[in-house]
């Protein structure tokens, strides 16, 4: 099947996922052998980085969405008060 | 006052009076002349207070050189020029001058050596921008302008109050460093604030740079929060609440742009974001920080100004700014999608871009401290950009499903302004002794370290990992996220308006009786005045003298009862 462009076809997004992935075992494969100059005792943990990186955007997200449980509106909300103006 | 001398700021804003007398090429020429002489001239500036004029009694310094006023002219100018480039085509014939009037009282700011010029040229800075906002033509722009000059304005009385208050107490008109230690440099710290994009007021920013045009935003973005972060440098550098002022920002900026749905109110949020980081790097205050603090300011100017172009390139070619609108521009606008994508890369501080060299001085700052609470909250932070500005923007607009738009790519001038910024973006991640050359204090820093590099990247790509894994989660939706802009938008017309019937209320409870008095009072006169009434009648002279001597007699009692 001809694709408009080569980011259309699934079969191309399937390898550029498994390179991402390949890329993120090696980042994290990769403190075992470099010293990452550790600066405090909690960043010496193995994959430290990576995991902090990815449970606090996780947390991010979900601190994000319990606010917007309470703040967000539809966009149209300030709609009414600008034809005011 | 050595008059050979020319002050970069007043070329700039004679620029601006002389753009809307000249039309199509004359025009297009002066655009892109005024700031590249503007940024000569500064350059062949030398240092020292150069300037120096009589006040009253204060010697003012209008014309000030160091390396750090420096730096943040050269940043200033470098963007109206490149700006300017990108708004060629702009039909409004009052933006591009308007922008050069904000861009060069912002250069004034940064090039003023006494807190008077300071002030002055902060007020025309609020002028422009609320001029550029508001050229933008559309209701909703005119609106947004309004409620943004109040705020300015509002921040201008404060930063007034507190340069009259520390002038009078010390007798030194001078700018230089301060202590937060009474009323007058605390109001002269929250009025630099407010214009920083600090809490509790954050939420003007948001509110009016995505109402500008396709162009206007990508001015708003570089002038007024950086210029805030100028006078905080050389103001208040290490003033301990600033880092958590910061921290405040940073978070406060991923969380709304995690939440928002039009795609440069993403990017008004991580100006804030990226502002906290400059902001913490000011409170840390120590030579590192201050240089990370500066030279994150001149990155992100860059980047931030190639993300608003790029947004601003889609904006102008299919009239939505909705990321739930839009997608799939990869196809048909491959030069704007590489741009913003290297503009995003920069912002989330990649290797060999020029965030990495930037922002890691000031995490490099905290670790020098053991300072271990602020590190853990930057790690997360510059994770966090990643997740709401380095991929959020670039998938939703670019990627994701596809809208089924094929606009072009944008015409030249728009295109060169673009690929000069994001080559800037590569340029300085890859050559960073150029930027740290410009930097106030000497660098000792090695950015790029095997360790340095494994450890962003695990941070980042991990942070990729988690946006694609929450995918779901993060589908935008058509909607907006309440912020303080509520208070003012809202709550306070809702208020007065309460207050206003409430008051028409008691007004009418109490003249209502009062009325009825009156009436009676009018009619009885109106009565006793007829010919055989009170008021018309004879008195016998009998009753006046009673009259008399019941008041003498008054005056007799109470003379005697004040012994």
């Amino acid at each position: 099947m001809k694709t408009e462009h080569w980011l259309d076809d699934p079969r191309n997004v399937r390898k550029l996922w498994l390179g991402f992935l390949v890329v993120l075992a090696l980042t994290v494969i990769a403190g075992a052998f470099v010293d990452l100059h550790p600066h405090f005792e909690i960043e010496s943990w193995f994959g430290f980085n990576a995991a902090y990186g990815f449970v606090t955007c996780l947390l991010m997200i979900v601190g994000a969405k319990a606010l917007g449980i309470f703040l967000k509106k539809p966009d149209t909300y300030y709609a009414k008060d600008e034809r005011n103006e | 006052m050595s008059s050979v001398v020319l002050h970069p700021a007043l070329i700039l804003i004679a620029g601006a009076l002389l753009l809307p007398l000249l039309r199509g090429n004359a025009r297009n020429i002066a655009v892109l002349s005024a700031p590249t002489f503007a940024l000569i001239a500064l350059w062949l500036l030398p240092e020292g207070k150069l300037w120096q004029v009589p006040w009253l009694d204060y010697s003012l310094a209008p014309l000030a050189v160091d390396k750090l006023s420096r730096l943040f002219a050269t940043i200033f100018l470098l963007m109206a020029a490149v700006g300017g480039l990108f708004a060629l085509r702009q039909q409004s014939r009052l933006e591009v001058p308007a922008a050069f009037l904000y861009a060069g009282s912002a250069v004034g700011v940064v090039l003023a050596g006494d807190l008077v010029t300071v002030f002055l040229f902060w007020e025309f800075m609020a002028v422009g921008s609320t001029l550029v906002l508001w050229s933008a033509g559309t209701s909703t722009a005119r609106a947004a302008s309004m409620r943004y000059a109040m705020i300015h304005l509002a921040g201008g009385v404060i930063l007034f109050a507190g340069v009259a208050g520390q002038i009078a107490a010390t007798g030194d008109a001078n700018f230089h460093a301060m202590q937060a230690d009474s009323i007058a440099t605390w109001l002269i710290l929250i009025g630099f604030l407010i214009n920083a994009g600090a809490p509790p007021l954050a939420a003007w920013l948001p509110d009016a740079y995505p109402e500008a045009s396709w162009s206007g935003t990508v001015f708003l973005s570089a002038f007024t929060t950086k210029t805030a972060v100028y006078v905080l440098l050389r103001g208040f550098p290490g003033t301990e609440i600033l880092i958590w002022v910061g921290i405040f920002m940073i978070f406060y900026g991923i969380v709304y742009a995690l939440l928002e749905n039009d795609m440069r109110r993403i990017l008004a949020y991580s100006i804030v974001n990226q502002v906290g980081f400059m902001v913490v790097g000011i409170g840390i205050g120590t030579e590192m920080a201050l240089n990370g603090a500066a030279a994150h300011a001149f990155a992100h100017i860059i980047y931030k100004a190639l993300l608003l172009m790029s947004a601003g390139a889609v904006l102008a070619a299919t009239n939505r700014r909705k990321c739930s609108e839009l997608g799939g521009l990869f196809h048909s606008m491959p030069i704007t999608t590489l741009c913003g994508t290297i503009g995003a890369l920069a912002i989330s501080s990649f290797p060999l871009t020029s965030g990495f060299v930037s922002k890691s001085m000031v995490t490099q700052a905290a670790i020098d401290g053991q300072l271990q609470t602020v590190w853990l909250f930057l790690a997360a932070a510059s994770a966090g950009v990643f997740l709401h500005a380095g991929i959020k923007f670039p998938w939703f607009v670019f990627f994701q499903k596809d809208s089924g738009l094929r606009p072009a790519d944008p015409p030249a001038s728009m295109r060169w302004a673009m690929i000069f910024f994001a080559f800037l973006c590569i340029a300085l991640g890859v050559y960073p002794d150029s930027l740290y050359a410009l930097l106030p204090y000497t660098v000792n820093y090695v950015p790029y370290t095997t360790a340095h590099i494994i450890t962003q990247l695990q941070l980042l790509l991990f942070s990729g990992l988690a946006f694609f894994v929450m995918l779901d989660h993060l589908k935008r939706t058509p909607t907006i996220t309440l912020d303080v802009d509520w208070l003012w938008r809202v709550a306070g017309p809702a208020l007065s308006r309460m207050g206003g019937t409430t008051l028409a209320a008691l007004r009418l409870a109490v003249t209502a009786p009062l009325a009825s008095v009156a009436t009676h009072l009018r009619s009885r006169i109106e009565r006793e005045s007829r010919h055989d009434g009170l008021l018309h009648r004879n008195w016998p002279t009998g009753t006046m003298a009673t009259w008399v001597m019941i008041l003498l007699l008054t005056y007799l009692v109470l003379d005697f009862s004040a012994l």
